[in-house]
This record gives C-alpha cells, structure tokens and sequence, in this order.
C-alpha cells in the first residue's frame, strides 16, 4: 500500500482547481485528484478512497459530502470533518479561509497539516480575488444607476449636474439610506411613470 | 433595554418565516433584539457556522441536533434545540417519466393517501430508484425511510442520496434522481421547471412532523439564558402572526425579497396556503396541515419527537437505541423552552412527551391554562410510537 496520502478537491472552476492542485503539489507529495462535477459526487469521491477531500465552504454541493460520513458498507471508511481536536488552530483558520476539509478518520493531524496550510493559503487568496471581483461589479453597478439618477433630475428641475448629486445626496441623508438606494428608488419610479 | 444584535443563520426557505418575520414585523425589536440574518448556502455550513461560533442561534433540520448528539456525522458540539419552528412542509415528487407511467396506469394523485402512493410507485417501478433529499439527516429521510418501510416500496432497491435543492431539477433531468422528498419552495419550483411532478405531501406520512428547530450551541443556551428568552419568545410571536391567515399576504410578500428568498410571492404563497400546484398540467391540491408555524403547540421541543428521531437514526446506524432515546431526549429543550415562554401568558403542555401518532382528531390536553388543542399528529399506518416503550 501506497503512503501517499490521496486528496480529492471539489471544484468547478478549472482554473481554481490547477492552483490548488499546483500548491498542494508544492507542499508534499500527494496523490491529488479533482472532481469538477456535482453529479453523484458522493459516489465519485467514495471511489477514490480519499485520506482527505478538500471543499469550498460556499459550495452548496458541500451537503453531499456529509453523506461520506456514514460509512454505509464494510469498505467504505468513514469521514469526519476536520474540527477541534489537536489541531483546532488550524481548523478555525481553515474555517475563515473558506475551505472545509474532510478527513478520513484515523489520520494523524500532523500528516493533515501541511495540506491544510498548503489549501488555506490558496482558498484565501481565492476568496480575497471573488470578494474584490464583486465589489467592483457592485460599485460599477451603482456608479450607472447613480449616473441615471442625475440625468433624469438634471432634465426634470433643469440642473447642472453637482447639484443633481447633491440633491442625491442630501435626500439619502435626509433618509439614511445610501446615495445608490435613492438613485435606484428615484430610476424605478420613474420607469413606473413614463 | 438596550439593542443586542444576534447573528443567526438560516437556508433560504419558506419555513425559515419565522426568524425573517420576527426581525421584519418588530417581534425581535420589541424583545430588544436586532437579528443578523445570514442566508447559508449549504446545511453543513448552517450547522458549522453553529458549532464554531460565527452565530449564536440557527434554522435547522431538527434531526441534525438529534444525529450530533448520537455523534453521527462530522462535527460533535454540543447543539441543543431550544424551540421547533415549523412542522410538516415537505412533499415528495417524481421524475415526468415515473408520472407518465402513473398516469397510464389510471393513478388518481390524490397527494393524501401515502399507502396506496406507496403501492402504487412500486407497481411502476421494477428495478429500483435513486431519491433525493437535501441532507442525510432531515426529517425528509426520516419520512422516506418510514414511508418505504411500510409500503411496498420495502421490496424495491429505494436508494436515498444527498442533493442539494436548487440542483434537484437539474438532477432529475441528468438521470441522477428518480424522485425528491424536498421543502418549499423547491418542490413548487421543480413543477414550475417542468421537470417533476408532486406526488405526495410529507403530512400525508406523519401529520405532525417537526421540521426545522431553533438550535443554538448548548453551552451557549445555559450561560445566556435571558437572550435566549428573548430569541424564542421574539420567534414564537412571528409563528403566532404567521399562523394567523390575515397574515400570509404580508408574510409571502415579505419571503419573496431579493434579501431572503427572492421568488415570485406567488410561489410563496402555495406553502403557506397549501394550495400547490403539483403537474406541468396546472393540477391543484390542496392541503390542511401543509405547513404550520403555531397552532397545534406547534413550537413545544416534545422530548417524544426527539426520541422517534434519534431512535430511527440509532437504528439504521447500528447504534444502541437505549442509548439513542437518552441523547436525543437530553437535547430539544422543553426545560429552556418553558422558561422562556413563563412570561408571555402562552398555554402550554403539562407533559414533556406524547405518545406520537395517536391523535385522529384535534384534542384537548392538560395545559398551564386549559385551553390547549393538540392538532391530529397520526402515521399513515396508524402505529402508534410510545416514547417511554423500547
């Protein structure tokens, strides 16, 4: 028997995927597989008799895996996820980072530990790229929602545009809301309207 | 009383109404509470987000506190369930090839009648069937495993796998699932998909199931005892205004929020109705006991359901039920949920259990006030659970 230890990663995106197979790569020598389809997943992973299977937190698929740890014939090994325990530094930090890790039960924390580390600095990285990637969208979101707004003001009271926005602004004040929530109540009004 | 913000995390469903609805309509201001509502993508991370402190309280299926204290699946905190927000509300469907057989075999869907459902999906399947259900422990399973058990459907290969419920339309399509036991709005959105039809509500199995609990870590329950009284009196008062039919309009309109569940009220609003549509066709039923948040002591943690939980859980994974029946027992609250409640005049139960399964009929029983009416809670094969027999 092989003392590899075998690492399955659950994750769609393919290039995802290739980083966080190249950085586990790079912190040992794993056998490491990835499946990218939802599709009878528990099933899928069973077959590769994994020591650990890697997952994003976020992945709605997640609640597949859980079946993994009622092992249902004399085979199939039981998993747990990796919590508390000797290593629960660790685990809170995979927790935060966004990846969970599910270990097959026996293994010793100290082989499990550089894997962790190894996928914790990746899902972070991962993570940190997708909140900015949304934060961006959101803001360039509002900025044409907002711009609208001070168009269809500056055409109805026939004001320059400063003074459109500080309108904006004071009303959104006035309300505590913010400029973005006014600018979209005050454009789907007045679609309503036309 | 000054404003504490508790963050709590719940799936987007129709029955998670009550947290959503307590925070909304002033229930939680009036208790002093601002909850921070956190839509979960998974029950896993819903019962993580529990056992590892990022929430205090959760929206839970009400086998998973049950399963964890039997130390079944991943994670072992110690959850308790302080208050059942919701019973019954699930309904099995079918793939649109298993409907056109029932069809031409002259099957009525008469989505009351589990026995002769159950006799009836036998007779049209020979081999076997894949059915899925959103987590290995839920209440979903736990009916499925009943219902096959003493149907027909005992001598067919019924395999029961974890899918997660925004893709079971898209399973049922691949040829992954034959079937779904799933909660609303899933199973109104697989009809509208065209991809299944609904074939049986869960209270057609069990009238009176509790379906998702209030869970908090039990540590956190006995060293915060006033928040928690706060939490489930804020909650018991959204059930009451839930259960109150005035109320469903507002309440549909409310779930139907790009914040919460963000779908057509419309969809919504078949739960809380029990008017569901349940073929591509446009065929309506309608269901008294659909989906209940109040009446009924619908909200009272029986130790008796945790028992009938804990002890079908303990005996499918080859643990001793003795044991089962102590554990799950210790964790629905009847204790916490009473003193919780002292203070808002509510009736409740004299006992902590009941035996399950043995109302026909909308009975009255011993309460703090005398005006308590337990609402039929009958099996479909009429047996009759006793909680202190094993």
């Amino acid at each position: 028997m092989s003392d590899r230890l075998s690492i399955v990663v659950v994750e769609e995106d393919r290039d995802r995927a290739i980083s966080i197979v190249d950085a586990l790569r790079d912190s040992g020598e794993y056998d490491v597989h990835v499946i990218g389809n939802a599709s009878g997943l528990a099933r899928k992973i069973a077959a590769f008799m994994p020591d650990v299977v890697l997952i994003d937190i976020d992945n709605p698929t997640r609640d597949m895996l859980e079946e993994l740890t009622l092992a249902s014939g004399p085979l199939e090994r039981p998993v747990a996820m990796f919590v508390s325990g000797a290593a629960s530094g660790l685990a809170r930090a995979a927790v935060e980072s966004g990846v969970s890790a599910y270990i097959v039960d026996g293994l010793q924390p100290e082989r499990l530990a550089p894997i962790l580390e190894a996928a914790i600095a990746r899902f972070q990285m991962g993570r940190q790229m997708r909140t900015e990637l949304a934060e961006t969208r959101r803001a360039l979101e509002e900025r044409k929602v907002i711009d609208r707004a001070k168009g269809l003001l500056m055409k109805a009271k026939g004001i320059d545009e400063d003074a459109a926005y500080a309108l904006l602004r004071k009303t959104a004040m006035d309300q505590g809301r913010r400029v973005a929530e006014v600018a979209e109540a005050l454009v789907t009004a007045s679609g309503l309207l036309s | 009383m000054s404003t504490v913000t508790l963050p709590i995390a719940y799936m987007p469903l129709v029955d998670a109404a009550p947290l959503i609805v307590a925070q909304e309509m002033g229930f939680a201001a009036s208790e002093g509470l601002q909850l921070d509502l956190i839509a979960a993508p998974s029950w896993s991370s819903v019962r993580d987000m529990l056992a590892f402190g990022r929430v205090d309280a959760a929206h839970l299926l009400s086998p998973v506190p049950v399963a964890m204290a039997l130390g079944l699946g991943g994670v072992m905190t110690p959850v308790a369930a302080v208050s059942v927000l919701s019973v019954n509300g699930n309904a099995i469907g079918i793939s649109r090839a298993i409907e056109a057989r029932l069809l031409a075999a002259d099957y009525d869907f008469d989505f009351s009648d589990a026995m002769k459902a159950g006799a009836a999906l036998a007779a049209v399947i020979d081999d076997g069937i894949t059915v899925g259900v959103p987590f290995p422990f839920s209440m979903h399973s736990e009916l499925l495993h009943y219902w096959v058990s003493a149907t027909p459907l005992r001598d067919r290969a019924i395999d029961i796998r974890t899918v997660p419920p925004p893709l079971m339309a898209e399973a049922l399509a691949a040829g992954d699932v034959d079937a779904f036991c799933v909660g609303e709005p899933w199973g109104s959105v697989a009809v509208d998909a065209g991809a299944g039809a609904l074939f049986l509500p869960g209270s057609a199995i069990w009238g009176f199931a509790p379906e998702k609990v209030l869970a908090t870590r039990t540590e956190w329950a006995e060293i915060e005892p006033h928040l928690l009284g706060r939490l489930v009196r804020a909650i018991w008062r959204a059930g009451r205004w839930l259960g109150n039919a005035d109320s469903r309009t507002a309440a549909a309109a409310l779930l139907s929020r790009p914040d919460y569940l963000g779908i057509p009220s419309e969809l919504i609003d078949r739960a809380l109705s029990g008017h569901l549509t349940i073929s591509a066709q446009g065929g309506q039923r309608h269901v008294d006991n659909f989906l209940e948040f109040h009446h009924g002591a619908a909200n009272f943690p029986w130790r008796s359901q945790a028992k009938w939980i804990g002890r079908n859980l303990a005996l499918r994974a080859g643990r001793s039920v003795h044991a089962a029946d102590a554990a799950a027992a210790a964790v629905f609250r009847t204790d916490l949920y009473r003193t919780a409640m002292d203070t808002t005049g509510a009736d409740l139960p004299g006992a902590s259990e009941k035996l399950e399964g043995a109302l026909r009929h909308p009975t009255a029983v011993a309460s703090t006030s005398g005006g308590m009416i337990l609402h039929p809670d009958e099996f479909f094969d009429g047996r009759i659970f006793d909680p202190s027999r094993n």
